[in-house]
């Protein structure tokens, strides 16, 4: 059983607050959010990085991982719709279960949007670490399902890039099914005469 | 294109793929002996079938390449250009079947009207494209080249037309495209920077006139011509709404799909295992979809290649100590992941679950949790949130696929809005239970936002159905409190609608300044959990679990 806020076993909760450059540190007081987020429950190490999400910046949080016996770690940095395959794989490399990481969007929701507003970009990052931190005390180790992937792909539409990326499927050996709505594939490109630059058939 | 006639059973073109007679089921008379049957008596092979069926094939895949092309622009709605008034008045589609050797005219390239060979052919740009007067602001990327390439042609098949080219910009920005247009231009095709506000046509002798400003002299031209072509856009394909509701694909705002991402994964759609290719994901000409085409196969190869891929582990998990067999989820569940029959307790398929969490925030027992989205996990959200100064907030609830990335799309667009809003995601917006919001409102929000994918997009199939009845459900509960229900809002946003998100947040922001602290404060004290006597014992339950 993995600690948790539930079971009362100890929570040991790393925060890496990035800069990312200035895309970040350009419009939020990154020192004071790393700062404030050493004040939170369970966080035993918060770290500013200049990109958490390069080498350096993953090292630190490997490192820290190991340094402070890491159980959670908070990436506060961009949206996780972009980078939490990254930092779950480094969490993973460092021992932890990548479903131990959380991330806080201080870029896409915060930095970018508010870049004129020093203050109030500033309180709202510390809220949003906050708030990812408190989720992390309640995160739990999960294990994914492998699931089958049927060997045949579908291709919709029979024009030029859907024949093409039929033709490439099958001549790397896998089968492909091609759908077409008209009586004969070609498409568009197949009632053009020239076509540009080249000034040849279009078939 | 109506430019000649076919018979009801024909082959599309010379060269066409498969090389076989078609029937156009709308003019063939059938095999009524009187009407006609004319062509089964003829062929030797026996391969007129004329009550042959469509059938349903079933496959199954493991990805899919979405490559559903384009329309062309109809210009008949830019009646300024007389295109249904004007016989001469053709558009570049129209253009290559008459120039082609496969065409009506068998390559002779003639004007509609007296089937005579034009001399001075005038091309329009920008047909149906970088036009926000008529909803398509967009580029429509090939058409510039497109028309150089047919003053091309026409100075090789007949070196004495003459020929006048009226564009808003040239863009001739890829690979040999300038040179095309150099050469173009030195072959003596004449380009007028302007684009004409209409067309005139001579009733006597069926030719042109076009005037047009020509904004790098700064003078008025008159052109009389014999013929013009329209160089219409290109717009996204009508069968692009049934693949993405299919698919659960969404559209950026030109209309075409919506890719994972701009730069960085230009071919992936947001729903796993599925690519674009081509025209429908962006314009481009046939260079770029083979590229297009190509990386989709790549990708395809590397999915099917894995042989297995891993599910988020973000299904929901029922307790059987907890469950009271009411069977409310397994009726709610979008993808039917959950069994149960009466008598009997629920239980998840976990395979079959795509993690919505809509069962979890209906279950008034607590006996469902969903893995990485808990209540738990949630609640606590909610509260650091709103620990500090929480009437100076606006809480938000977003649903990844569209709400919350719709904020990354501001984000990335650098759209400003007001620093008050907090947003927290969750997979759909019918994760979000009831209590949740309760507990916002208790812990002092002045405005709550629930926010998710448009009605018809949501990524679950119809869960945020779901959504609309709690929080309808919701403002009811408010106005019985005496607390204002506008205080809670409910928005759809999609993944491309950055500057609705932007739009929306000024807007909870506007009201939230309209929300008093005693208001506030009656919220606080007016939701608080009341226990009443039937209610302990499921109270009682429903704190052991979330707390």
């Amino acid at each position: 059983m993995v600690a948790n806020a539930s079971n009362g076993d100890e929570l040991r909760i790393g925060v890496f607050v990035c800069d990312c450059g200035l895309n970040i540190a350009g419009a939020v007081d990154t020192a004071d959010v790393t700062e404030y987020a050493k004040t939170l429950q369970d966080v035993v190490c918060a770290v500013q990085n200049k990109y958490t999400c390069a080498d350096p910046g993953q090292n630190e949080i490997k490192d820290a991982i190991k340094l402070h016996n890491l159980n959670r770690v908070v990436v506060a940095s961009c949206t996780p719709r972009q980078h939490e395959p990254t930092f779950r794989q480094c969490v993973h490399e460092a021992g932890l279960n990548p479903y131990l990481m959380e991330m806080a969007n201080l870029r896409e929701h915060c930095s970018w949007v508010h870049p004129n507003d020093w203050d109030g970009a500033t309180s709202k990052a510390k809220d949003l670490v906050a708030s990812a931190v408190a989720r992390a005390r309640f995160l739990q180790s999960q294990e994914e399902m492998a699931v089958p992937v049927t060997q045949r792909a579908l291709v919709i539409g029979g024009g030029i890039a859907g024949i093409e990326a039929a033709l490439q499927l099958a001549e790397q050996g896998h089968k492909v099914t091609l759908v077409e709505k008209t009586a004969t594939i070609g498409g568009i490109m197949a009632q053009l005469d020239k076509t540009y630059p080249t000034m040849d058939c279009s078939i | 294109m109506g430019l000649s006639s076919r018979k009801a059973i024909y082959i599309p073109f010379p060269q066409a793929v498969p090389s076989a007679y078609t029937l156009d089921m709308e003019n063939c008379l059938g095999n009524n002996p009187i009407a006609c049957g004319k062509c089964q008596d003829v062929c030797e092979q026996d391969a007129i079938d004329y009550d042959d069926q469509d059938e349903l094939i079933v496959r199954e895949v493991g990805a899919v390449v979405v490559a559903i092309g384009l329309d062309v622009y109809d210009p008949t709605e830019m009646d300024e250009y007389g295109y249904t008034r004007f016989e001469n008045v053709i558009t570049s589609m129209e253009f290559e079947r008459l120039i082609c050797a496969g065409g009506p005219t068998d390559g002779h390239f003639v004007r509609p009207s007296d089937v005579t060979r034009p001399k001075r052919i005038g091309f329009i740009q920008c047909v149906g494209s970088r036009n926000p007067a008529i909803g398509r602001p967009y580029c429509s990327n090939i058409c510039c080249m497109n028309t150089i390439k047919d003053t091309l042609l026409l100075a090789d098949h007949y070196p004495d037309t003459g020929n006048v080219v009226s564009y808003q910009d040239i863009r001739a920005f890829g690979k040999s495209f300038e040179d095309m247009f150099q050469r173009s231009k030195e072959m003596g095709v004449r380009y007028v920077r302007g684009l004409p506000g209409d067309i005139e046509e001579d009733p006597e002798t069926g030719n042109l006139i076009i005037t047009v400003e020509n904004t790098t002299s700064g003078k008025l031209e008159r052109h009389e011509l014999d013929m013009v072509v329209l160089s219409v856009g290109v717009i996204p394909p009508k069968d692009l709404k049934k693949i993405s509701g299919l698919l659960t694909l969404s559209k950026t705002s030109d209309g075409f799909f919506m890719e994972s991402h701009p730069k960085l994964k230009p071919v992936d759609a947001p729903t796993k295992g599925v690519y674009f290719a081509g025209f429908c994901e962006s314009p481009k000409d046939i260079k770029e979809s083979v590229c297009q085409s190509g990386a989709a196969a790549s990708k395809v190869g590397a999915l099917l290649n894995a042989g297995e891929i891993h599910i988020e582990a973000i299904t929901s998990v029922i307790d059987p100590d907890l469950c009271t067999e009411c069977g409310i989820c397994a009726g709610l569940c979008p993808y039917s992941a959950i069994v149960w029959e009466k008598g009997q307790k629920a239980e998840v398929i976990e395979a079959a679950c795509a993690g919505c969490g809509c069962c979890g925030a209906a279950c008034k027992f607590g006996a469902i949790t969903m893995r990485h989205f808990t209540d738990d996990q949630l609640v606590a959200q909610v509260q650091a949130v709103l620990e500090h100064e929480p009437d100076e907030k606006v809480f938000v609830f977003a649903c990844n696929w569209c709400s919350y990335a719709g904020g990354d799309m501001a984000g990335i667009s650098r759209l400003e809005y007001p620093a008050s809003n907090r947003v927290i995601r969750t997979m759909c917006s019918a994760r979000v239970s009831e209590e949740m919001v309760l507990e916002a409102f208790r812990a002092g929000a002045p405005v709550v936002l629930v926010s998710g994918c448009h009605y018809a997009d949501c990524h679950y199939i119809n869960a945020n159905r779901q959504t609309v009845v709690r929080v309808q459900r919701l403002w009811n509960k408010l106005e019985k409190a005496g607390v204002r229900p506008e205080r809670l809002q409910l928005e759809w946003i999609s993944a491309a609608e950055g500057q609705k998100f932007a739009k929306v947040m000024k807007e909870m922001e506007v009201l939230r300044a309209t929300v008093t602290p005693e208001e506030i404060a009656h919220a606080r004290e007016a939701l608080k959990p009341k226990p009443k006597k039937e209610k302990v014992k499921k109270e009682a339950k429903a704190e052991s679990v979330t707390s």
